[in-house]
């Protein structure tokens, strides 16, 4: 992956003043990269990684198995595609194994979840079955641990 | 008592110092009093830390951790485990080249410390005189006077990115150098030496039948073009001790581990110092540097990186702060010089923790050639080291740049 992308992933409000000097690149080179990656849609957007836990919200994920039939033309992507759809889906990945799909879901509470899957998800031309599982605890996400480690102190100063 | 009438009273002696003369004449390193300075205050920012801001790699740490749940706890072989020392000569012939036979010529060694003080006790006659270059690693001065050596400093300078060349060393030849003491990349320069400075270097060595001590802690820590050790060069593996170990590209100092590479002549003697003195490097220690010699090369590599990038932040912050630095080509330090203001290094480090809360090690540390410049090491988060860079710049600005020494301020080579 691009040095400037992996930069991006790590921390997407670095300024491009300061990606500029890592890199060894100009401020405007930076910037007009960046712009063409987003032109070009590969960077997809920008978002902060939140320990929700520690909010209090009244909310509850939920991670669902679902199986398709694949279409003759298409196969699997046009029931992803109108799963995407609905905003309750935050992430929808096509599996190999036991299933086809697994959805990453969100709602206010579990009666919520539980009706959009019955009422919108299952009732989906193709969707053969589901299986729900929810969320209790969230220790890592998309690479960043949840609660920071007491770190092991270096000495200030060492030859 | 029945002798006591016979033998004469023995005279009073005079007291005598409780401590050898030629370690009392032996200065405390430079950076252990600027860490009491440093230690005690609170929120400062360490630029002054020589070791990497990385914890060691997970399966190294749970290697040592398998051992001792295995119950590895006993001594090993003086020389080290077998197993490692063969994955040490082979990991040394392919980065540099050259290959040492595991059985008889790698001794494995409480961290490059120990090596480095082992060869220069096992080469060394009392008065004998070893060339070594400055700005340099706090210890290599210290430890030939602690083997009755004479340490001779050759200067350095930021025109040649502090870099040796047979020309520098020539004039500090005498009757009795024995021995030539490298370290590239540098701390506290990050200096890189050229391959035709060092073929030269080479060939004076021959000449001279002079023994060459290489240190190669920060090898995989070169940013720009191939790692080379001298040791590979023509007539020199009969003559050099290669020194190297685990502390900095896979960030495991507090392991303690290093080794030597030489021929059997002097690994046989610097073994029998360490079979007396130490006995062993501990057995845990060199179980997570098997597994970092099996697979830790992706690590060393994604440091590698980071190191890099934060090289390239650094070097640029500090040239737009108005401190003039060379491009360090390996290591993890940034080495800005600082003259241009009318400080001495130590009165710019004390003064910069003062009013912004930042440590830097002064170039004096590093020998009386350091004088005027700053170490900065990178070995520090990327937020750490744009708040320095900030802070840094805070303090330049308070600072008045006296317009007479602007003649002095050397000319920013290997500003690439």
């Amino acid at each position: 992956m691009d040095e400037l992308l992996k930069l991006l992933k790590r921390n997407a409000l670095e300024s491009p003043a300061n990606i500029a000097k890592m890199l060894k690149l100009s401020s405007r080179e930076v910037k007009r990269r960046i712009a063409d990656y987003e032109r070009r849609g590969i960077i997809r957007g920008y978002q902060a990684i939140v320990n929700e836990d520690r909010l209090n919200l009244e909310r509850v994920r939920a991670v669902i198995e679902i199986k398709i039939t694949p279409e003759r033309e298409g196969g699997f992507d046009r029931v992803a595609a109108r799963i995407s759809k609905f905003p309750e889906v935050e992430s929808l990945f096509l599996m190999s194994g036991g299933y086809d799909l697994l959805a990453f879901v969100s709602g206010h509470h579990l009666r919520q979840v539980a009706g959009f899957v019955s009422e919108k998800l299952a009732t989906i031309e193709g969707v053969l079955s589901t299986q729900t599982h929810f969320m209790l605890k969230t220790y890592k996400d998309q690479g960043v641990l949840m609660e920071t480690e007491k770190e092991h102190e270096r000495l200030q100063v060492s030859p | 008592m029945n002798g006591s009438k016979s033998r004469p009273e023995p005279a009073p002696r005079a007291r005598r110092s409780l401590v050898a003369s030629y370690l009392r004449d032996v200065p405390r390193s430079g950076i252990r009093d600027f860490f009491d300075i440093v230690s005690g205050r609170k929120d400062v920012i360490s630029l002054g830390i020589g070791e990497p801001d990385f914890v060691t790699p997970w399966h190294i740490r749970e290697a040592s951790i398998f051992a001792l749940d295995r119950g590895a706890t006993s001594y090993t072989a003086n020389l080290g485990l077998l197993e490692l020392r063969e994955r040490l000569a082979d990991y040394v012939e392919q980065s540099f080249g050259v290959r040492y036979d595991p059985r008889a010529e790698v001794l494995v060694t409480v961290g490059v410390s120990e090596a480095l003080d082992l060869a220069v006790r096992a080469i060394l006659e009392p008065g004998d005189e070893v060339l070594y270059h400055e700005p340099c690693f706090v210890a290599y001065a210290p430890v030939v006077v602690f083997a009755h050596g004479r340490p001779v400093a050759v200067s350095t300078n930021p025109r040649d990115g502090f870099r040796l060349t047979r020309a520098m060393l020539e004039p500090r030849l005498a009757p009795r150098t024995r021995a030539l003491l490298l370290n590239f990349p540098t701390n506290p320069t990050g200096a890189v030496m050229d391959p035709a400075d060092l073929r030269e270097i080479a060939a004076l060595a021959v000449e001279r039948d002079l023994i060459v001590i290489t240190d190669e802690i920060y090898s995989e820590l070169t940013y720009e073009g191939p790692r080379h050790s001298i040791a590979a060069l023509p007539g020199m593996r009969e003559r050099t001790v290669l020194l190297h170990g685990f502390s900095k590209a896979w960030a495991m100092t507090g392991f303690r581990i290093g080794y030597a590479c030489a021929p059997a002549e002097l690994i046989e003697a610097m073994m029998k110092i360490h079979q007396y003195t130490m006995m062993c490097a501990p057995i845990l220690a060199q179980k997570a540097a098997i597994e970092a010699l099996r697979n830790g090369a992706e690590d060393v590599e994604s440091m590698r990186g980071e190191y890099l990038r934060r090289r390239n932040f650094i070097h640029a912050a500090l040239n737009e702060n108005g401190l003039p630095c060379h491009l360090p080509h390996g290591a993890f330090y940034a080495f800005p010089y600082i003259g241009d203001y009318g400080l001495s290094s130590k009165e710019f480090a004390v003064r910069l923790l003062e009013q912004q809360n930042v440590a830097c090690v002064p170039g004096s540390a590093f020998g009386p050639t350091g004088e005027g410049y700053l170490r900065a090491s990178y070995a520090t988060d990327l937020e750490s080291l744009k708040e320095a860079a900030a802070r840094i710049g805070r303090f330049v600005k308070t600072l008045r740049r006296p317009r007479a020494s602007r003649t002095r301020r050397p000319p920013p080579s290997g500003r690439a």
